[in-house]
């Protein structure tokens, strides 16, 4: 018999007694409703808790606020998509203090040591966040893959205020994600970091060392 | 269950539990390296459920994870048909000898040489670095801790901070005579280091291991939580992933993880949530740039099944991993994890070893306990660790005839002596009249008790008979 079946097996026959189904009450989660400018104080708040940087803008303002966050990190390089608006946003802005952008449109293989040696900052949008543990929700694409939130030092996310949710159960469900989920889903709380050098704290152990969203309100 | 593993056979032996428990209390930088980690832990666990309603979410907890073993073989094969819809190979593997096997088989099809590896106690359970390397492939820890742990050519002595034992001074002797990074106490400097090197290893790796928190039936999503970045790397930058997970940690929907999640970053390092919640339901699509061609997921029993026949041991198995129970326990803190030699350290370790490597292998793990309680309190799935040792106990000694005992290996600590000493009180205390003339005599003979009674007298006093029996006293209070 193969492993599975002989597993399966040996659990569908189990000697003891049947297993009751106890009721799962998920009422724990829910949260009192609260207004965008709530969430959007909760979230930076506990963000910054970690690390994180929060930065309050317009649509007509984050250009200009991200060349001066770049400016005075001094960031050589910024990493962008070709077909999402902030891609488009940044190239066709005017801005001659933005650092060189470079597109991810190619597989990685093909630059590989390039993304990982040389790329400073990148930028990617989120697919909304959660106020109550300070997280970004990201769903990678084509169009701004997996490594881009990833590999670069410096890693900016553009959130939208409108989109950010209570809770991570609230934005599951309104979002639908039991229906269908993607490659690669993430909830990214800050940035890369470790305690495992006798609990002391340390900032971008393997991903970015800093994480710097941009809140459009 | 399998038979035993011979991946264990290079643990250090489980049996010498004390002589390596006493080098360990009287080791006081060790002492003080855990002391100060676990004091660390308790208060931050502590304010991470500050406002929270701890219970009700301890109570969903247990139940989300209760719900699951229910309905373990249905929610396995749930699993197994979304994953392999979703272009995930699903592997089965009985211990963690077939596990081992069938990572490297998946190796050797690639002709992969080198693995990158994010953390995973499954990996530990099956030995795999040793056996990878044996077979020619190379295996490298990219979690820091764990990283950190196989320079020294160590074992996790936590399970969620695997370098808990060595303070910065030490760590940083280590790096540099294996890896030439200069002396220093700057934690800023000895991490990036690692970044550096690690990040060449990452670039170059064929294979990513690592192990999964939880594994959704409903959407084939493998789960994994982690700070570092390590994960996600191991997870994308390889053009294969192999992830390996013990049979148990199944659940049935999507939303399950919402809380399980909330319980376990809190109950592990007191975060409200990690950074990274990395949540993987493919492998990379054609028109995708980046992101492994290959995903795989090993399942392992390696004992598990066993635990699972039993309507108490199961509870063992809803575990999440957090590592509060170690946290929390004043043995594990004295102690530290590697006196008890075995993958899991700890009340969690007590309780899961002894299916793993037999009751006879693990005949002190039960009784490694003060029976405090703490770990129970603190569990954020509500598993009833002090229960489940006292059954442990009982079986290693064979002491309950109505519920015969069933864990491999039971009865090891059963000592014609011992066995014989409780028939007779047993027998005694069934015959009032003997029973009397017993403790009268015991009473009237007291000045004859040794002064030394074996075990019992190497950490207390010796208890005194009172020179009048509760019945003799009682009468004369009556009278």
């Amino acid at each position: 018999m193969s492993a599975r079946d002989s597993i399966l097996q040996r659990l569908r026959n189990r000697s003891g007694d049947e297993l009751s189904v106890p009721e799962c009450d998920f009422s724990v989660l829910q949260r009192p409703s609260s207004s965008v400018a709530d969430r959007v104080d909760q979230f930076e708040k506990t963000i910054e808790s970690v690390h994180g940087e929060v930065h309050r803008c317009t649509a007509d303002s984050w250009v200009a606020r991200l060349s001066e966050i770049l400016s005075a990190r001094g960031a050589r390089s910024l990493l962008i998509s070709r077909e999402h608006q902030i891609g488009r946003a940044l190239r066709e802005s005017g801005q001659d203090n933005l650092p060189e952008l470079l597109i991810y449109d190619e597989p990685i293989e093909s630059w590989q040591p390039h993304l990982f040696n040389n790329v400073e900052a990148s930028i990617t949008s989120t697919q909304g966040g959660i106020a109550e543990t300070g997280s970004l929700i990201l769903w990678p694409t084509p169009d701004e893959p997996r490594l881009m939130s990833l590999v670069p030092p410096i890693h900016i996310a553009v959130l939208e205020a409108s989109e950010l949710y209570a809770t991570f159960h609230e934005a599951m469900q309104a979002q639908n994600w039991a229906s269908g989920m993607p490659t690669n889903a993430l909830l990214v709380s800050g940035p890369s970091k470790t305690a495992d050098i006798e609990q002391t704290l340390a900032y971008g152990v393997h991903g970015p060392k800093e994480l710097i969203v941009l809140v459009i309100e | 269950m399998s038979s035993e593993s011979s991946a264990n056979s290079h643990h250090i032996d489980v049996k010498e539990f004390h002589p390596r428990a006493q080098a360990a209390i009287a080791d006081p930088k060790l002492r003080q390296n855990f002391r100060r980690a676990m004091d660390g832990l308790i208060s931050k666990r502590k304010d991470a459920f500050e406002g929270m309603d701890l219970e009700a979410l301890r109570e969903l907890g247990a139940n989300i994870r209760l719900r699951a073993l229910a309905n373990l073989p249905d929610l396995l094969e749930q699993l197994e048909a979304k994953l392999t819809a979703n272009g995930i190979k699903v592997h089965w593997a009985i211990d963690g000898d077939e596990a081992c096997r069938i990572v490297r088989n998946i190796c050797v099809a690639r002709n992969a040489k080198t693995v990158i590896k994010g953390k995973s106690m499954v990996s530990e359970e099956m030995e795999l670095n040793h056996y990878l390397e044996e077979h020619g492939i190379e295996a490298l820890e990219s979690d820091l801790g764990e990283y950190i742990v196989q320079l020294a050519g160590e074992t996790p002595s936590h399970i969620i901070m695997p370098a808990i034992h060595k303070n910065t001074g030490e760590i940083s002797e280590l790096m540099h005579e294996k890896t030439g990074t200069d002396l220093s106490s700057d934690v800023e400097y000895l991490t990036a280091s690692a970044r550096q090197q690690l990040r060449e290893r990452f670039m170059n790796a064929d294979v990513g291991v690592t192990g999964v928190n939880f594994a959704v039936a409903e959407t084939g999503t493998l789960c994994l939580v982690e700070n570092e970045g390590n994960g996600r790397m191991t997870t994308t930058v390889p053009p294969c992933h192999i992830a390996v997970t013990g049979i148990e940690k199944v659940v049935g929907n999507l939303e399950d993880v919402v809380p399980l999640l909330a319980l376990l970053t809190r109950s592990a390092t007191g975060q409200h949530i990690t950074t990274y919640f990395n949540m993987i339901s493919g492998p990379r699509k054609p028109e995708e740039l980046d992101g492994p061609e290959e995903v795989h997921l090993v399942l392992v029993d390696n004992g598990r099944s066993s635990i699972y026949q039993d309507d108490e041991l199961l509870d063992t198995l809803r575990c999440i991993r957090c590592g509060a129970c170690m946290n929390h326990c004043p043995v594990y803190t004295r102690v530290g994890g590697h006196t008890y030699g075995t993958t899991y350290p700890g009340p969690i370790g007590k309780i899961l070893m002894p299916h793993l490597i037999g009751l006879d292998e693990g005949r002190h793990l039960p009784t490694a306990s003060s029976l405090c309680g703490a770990c129970g309190e603190v569990c954020p799935v509500k598993i009833p660790i002090p229960d489940l040792l006292v059954r442990l106990r009982q079986e290693s000694v064979d002491g309950d005839k109505l519920n015969p005992a069933k864990v491999r290996g039971h009865g090891a600590k059963r000592g014609t002596l011992e066995a014989l000493i409780w028939k007779g009180w047993s027998w005694m205390h069934a015959r009032p009249g003997i029973y009397r003339f017993g403790t009268a005599m015991a009473a009237r003979l007291r000045k004859l008790q040794p002064g030394q009674l074996g075990g019992w007298t190497n950490y207390r006093t010796a208890p005194k008979l009172a020179n009048k029996t509760l019945h003799q006293k009682m009468k004369e209070r009556d009278q």
